[in-house]
């Protein structure tokens, strides 16, 4: 090889560095570094400003309502823009009520789900079935809507209502006529979405059960279901209950499909085939309908204890999460 | 009295409950995917035949005749998403470039809790939001509202993907640019950044996928529109708009379009996500 | 600062074949100092990870570092090019001087230190979006480098003095990563040669190598340490007692001792070095 050796250069990056490479390269600047850090860091701060802000502009598009109805807004029902009385209590209790209907319903078939896909089924079945639950996911909640007002709802009309009515109707919450749009309608159609987000992050909790749990479990001698029960379900619990809470976040701040099947009528009845409403619809539905600056106020009103219940419900399904499992495969599965 | 059950038969007890188990697990799998099945069905049966050239080229009749098509709501939502990308994307790679590369322990757990609870926010708070910030200081609905409004909920998502990809790079990458002497951002920009750059842009397109068929923050910030749109400070049409728009009216041929229009929407997010899946495949969980 | 300050010379100008302003040093004569290390200790947060060291590193000959895990070699060599600041919460004390002059004074940017003094890990990590082209000019480009024609009279040198560049001349446009373990080492090395160093650092390059790739890059450390100063960590004392000149042994922190190969493997001054070698430990 001929390469000759260069000599040492006198001091660093000398302007007499006869080595070549050295003469070419450009000065290194601190500032780059400096200003990528700063640029970065402005725009991760982004989060904190979004939730701030947010948390502003409700607060301030609400204030003439607070002031006017005060505390006293969460428990009245009466919801009446001409005679301008606003209360929410028909839109939470609608928001609480289908999301609790949704959560019955889809909560079981869930985990039990998870627990299929990540103990019990055969493992060429595994990932198609992951795939089409994530298809499932990606269904914007309008066509789900659209479907629900021209297939769901007729079908729950004609077959399932009447039957409950005819095995339960002797209770409270199935008497009543059917109309079909009602709040059971609401609360199933919550229910189909928000089965993919409560599966997918279960299966995430399961998977991060350490198998050594698994192993012991099988070593006394246990069937697989026993397994399961014992070793991956107990230790999973916390985790679980934090998907849970998250599907349950999820429920509270659904919009579309919900108004397009509840009935939107504001009331509180102990029938679920009356119709509802939801603190979501609502601003759905009356936004661009409101003449009135209280009207809208209320509305805003209504946008701020929607986002206060679904910050604090996200804050403790995220704790729950974040105890049990890595932070990104949880979060992974949340989107 | 109770009578010891012998090993056998209470062997055979545990297998059947085993069996059991198995069966209705099975079933719920079944009953979860079910609902997929009967959306994609009826969406074929009752917009496929409507999804013609008519639709695709035609602007929305006047109210009650039948006939045109959506072409201003595709359109209209390609340019939302557009303007949603401008705020979206950098804010939300830059971010998740800090969350990986630099920042402490306690700042960068706090940004990421935030960020992950913002995920959870229901979308028509964002309407909520920019109404208040856009819509009414200038006076009218516009598409820079709804562009914004979908921005805002890009920026946690594509945070927190970008910071997982990054994080994926192996350390020995950094390591090998900075024994060069190269300085601290190019190695992140050259070197780390354009290794996950298959996961950064995943993240973009399924973050696009999920925004593309948001319909509630739209309503009252782009606000829809039956005609094109010629100034983005104009109401602007949008496909989910369009949708949910002729869902609820009492016009049946507005409910026949309103399927096509959502075949047509299911399809473009079902292509984005298989985009995805081929940019993915056979990369579980590294970025090389 | 003025010192850090390069007036942007026109990088067509190559230089080639310089002479030599100094003799080289022979065997009879001290050999020329590249590194002078003193009393240098460094903390991971409260652990002390290295004492008190004092090792003197001799231009264009082999130094080799060795010792059992843990004892602080690997971050010994990345104190010689401040890349132990990677690592938050770590803290060093003494002096190190590249060349007569301080590595650690705040006017000097560690940025030009590690292209003074490049290095080599061990597990090599050509980058996996690049051409093997692109590996080896990778340090060229970012640092500022646009002259194609010097690029590519860099990468052919570079890999020529890896000892590469007939086994690749063809397929400079495949992925780096496409190359068999050995030839990956090898394109690191070229990679860190093209930024034209002074020194080689190198972190047990061939750990991670079958016994012919470990022999061909034993060869390569032998012919580049005609023209670099080579100061490598290696787990495997019969590749040291190999290639090496100068021998440096490390236990739990402290360099218990140094100087040249034959004797540190023959009659060893320390009993705990002499244990070592004879593999009482280890």
């Amino acid at each position: 090889m001929e390469i000759a050796i260069p000599p040492a250069p006198k001091t660093f990056g000398a302007p007499n560095d006869p080595r070549s490479v050295a003469r070419a390269m450009a000065p290194p600047s601190r500032f780059g570094d400096k200003a990528f850090e700063w640029l970065t860091l402005a725009m991760a701060l982004a989060v904190l400003l979004l939730i701030i802000l947010t948390g502003w502009q409700l607060w301030r598009g609400s204030s003439l309502a607070i002031q006017k109805f005060g505390f006293h807004f969460l428990t009245t029902s009466t919801w009446d823009p001409v005679a301008e009385q606003f209360g929410a209590l028909p839109f939470i209790y609608g928001t609480l009520v289908s999301s609790l209907i949704a959560l019955f319903i889809a909560v079981p078939l869930s985990i039990a789900t998870a627990v299929y896909l990540t103990e019990l089924a055969p493992l060429w079945l595994r990932q198609p079935i992951v795939s089409l639950i994530e298809m499932l996911a990606a269904i914007p909640s309008v066509i789900l809507g659209l479907w629900g007002i021209f297939v769901m709802i007729p079908w729950l009309r004609d077959y399932p209502f009447p039957l409950l009515k005819r095995l339960f109707g002797w209770t409270p919450f199935f008497s009543g006529p059917i109309y079909g749009t009602s709040m059971l309608a609401g609360g199933i159609i919550i229910a189909i979405m928000i089965l993919p987000i409560i599966t997918s992050v279960s299966r995430e909790i399961l998977r991060s059960v350490p198998d050594l749990q698994r192993e012991a479990a099988y070593a006394l001698g246990a069937t697989r279901w026993e397994v399961t029960r014992v070793a991956v379900l107990s230790y999973a619990k916390k985790g679980l209950f934090g998907s849970v809470i998250l599907g349950l976040g999820r429920a509270l701040g659904e919009t579309m499909a919900v108004t397009m099947v509840i009935g939107n009528t504001p009331q509180i009845a102990a029938s679920l085939f009356k119709p509802g409403y939801t603190l979501a619809s609502v601003i759905a539905n009356e936004f661009t309908e409101a003449t009135t600056d209280l009207y809208l106020e209320a509305l805003f009103e209504i946008g701020l204890v929607l986002f206060g219940v679904t910050i604090l419900v996200n804050l403790i399904a995220q704790l729950l999460l974040k105890t049990m499992t890595t932070t990104t495969s949880a979060t992974r599965a949340v989107q | 009295m109770t009578m010891k059950l012998s090993r056998a038969d209470n062997h055979r007890w545990r297998k059947v409950k085993n069996a059991l188990a198995s069966v209705t697990t099975f079933v719920s799998a079944a009953l979860v995917i079910a609902p997929l099945g009967l959306v994609f069905f009826h969406l074929l049966v009752n917009g496929a035949s409507s999804v013609n050239w008519d639709f695709f080229t035609h602007l929305p009749k006047p109210v009650g005749e039948p006939g045109g098509g959506m072409v201003n709501a595709i359109i209209g939502s390609l340019e939302l998403l557009a303007l949603a990308s401008v705020i979206g994307i950098p804010i939300g790679v830059l971010g998740g470039v800090y969350l990986a590369e630099y920042g402490t322990a306690r700042v960068n757990w706090v940004l990421r809790f935030v960020a992950d609870v913002l995920n959870g926010v229901p979308s028509i708070t964002w309407g909520v939001v920019v109404y208040g910030l856009v819509v009414l200081r200038f006076k009218g609905f516009s598409a820079y509202a709804g562009g914004l409004a979908l921005g805002l909920i890009m920026i946690p998502l594509i945070l927190r993907t970008t910071e997982e990809v990054i994080l994926l790079v192996p350390n020995g990458y950094r390591e090998a640019a900075l024994a060069l002497g190269v300085a601290r951002w190019k190695t992140i920009v050259h070197i780390v950044m354009k290794t996950a750059s298959r996961g950064i842009i995943t993240g973009i397109l399924l973050a696009l996928a999920r925004i593309g068929g948001e319909t509630a923050p739209l309503l009252f910030t782009a606000f829809g529109n039956r005609f094109w749109n010629h100034n983005l400070g104009e109401p602007i049409a949008a496909l989910p708009l369009q949708i949910f728009t002729y869902a609820i009216s009492p016009y049946d041929d507005w409910h026949r379009q309103a399927w096509a229009g959502a075949l047509v929407l299911v399809t473009g997010i079902f292509c984005v996500n298989v985009m995805v899946r081929i940019l993915t495949r056979g990369r579980t969980a590294s970025v090389v | 600062m003025v010192n850090l300050l390069m007036a942007n010379p026109d990088p067509t100008v190559v230089e080639r074949a310089e002479k030599p302003t100094e003799p080289l040093s022979t065997a009879e004569t001290a050999p020329r100092l590249t590194f002078e290390v003193k009393n240098l200790s460094l903390w991971y947060g409260e652990k002390r990870a290295i004492s008190d060291v004092t090792l003197d590193i001799a231009s264009n000959a082999v130094t080799a570092i060795i010792g059992p895990s843990g004892c602080g070699k690997s971050t010994f060599i990345r104190c010689l090019n401040r890349m132990h600041e990677l690592v938050p919460k770590t803290r060093i004390k003494g002096s190190v001087l590249l060349q007569g002059e301080d590595l650690y004074s705040s006017a000097v940017d560690p940025a030009i230190v590690r292209r003074r003094v490049g290095m080599v890990f061990q597990k090599s990590n050509p980058f996996p979006t690049m051409s093997i082209g692109e590996n080896v000019v990778i340090g060229l480009r970012l640092n500022g480098v646009r002259n194609q024609k010097f690029l590519n009279e860099r990468l052919e040198t570079s890999l020529r003095m890896a000892a590469l560049w007939d086994e690749v001349k063809d397929d400079l446009h495949k992925p780096g990563t496409s190359l068999s373990g050995g030839q990956q080492q090898r394109l690191c090395i070229a990679r860190a040669l093209a930024v034209q160093p002074e020194v080689l650092l190198m972190d047990e390059p061939c750990s991670a190598l079958d016994p012919i790739a470990t022999a061909k890059i034993e060869e390569l450390i032998y012919e580049l340490k005609t023209q670099y100063t080579i100061v490598t960590v290696t787990h495997n004392m019969q590749q040291a007692g190999r290639i090496s000149d100068y021998t440096a042994f490390f236990y739990l922190g402290k360099l218990i001792e140094f100087g040249p190969t034959t004797k540190i493997f023959t009659n060893p001054s320390e009993r705990q070095t002499e244990d070592y070698i004879t593999g009482r430990f280890g």
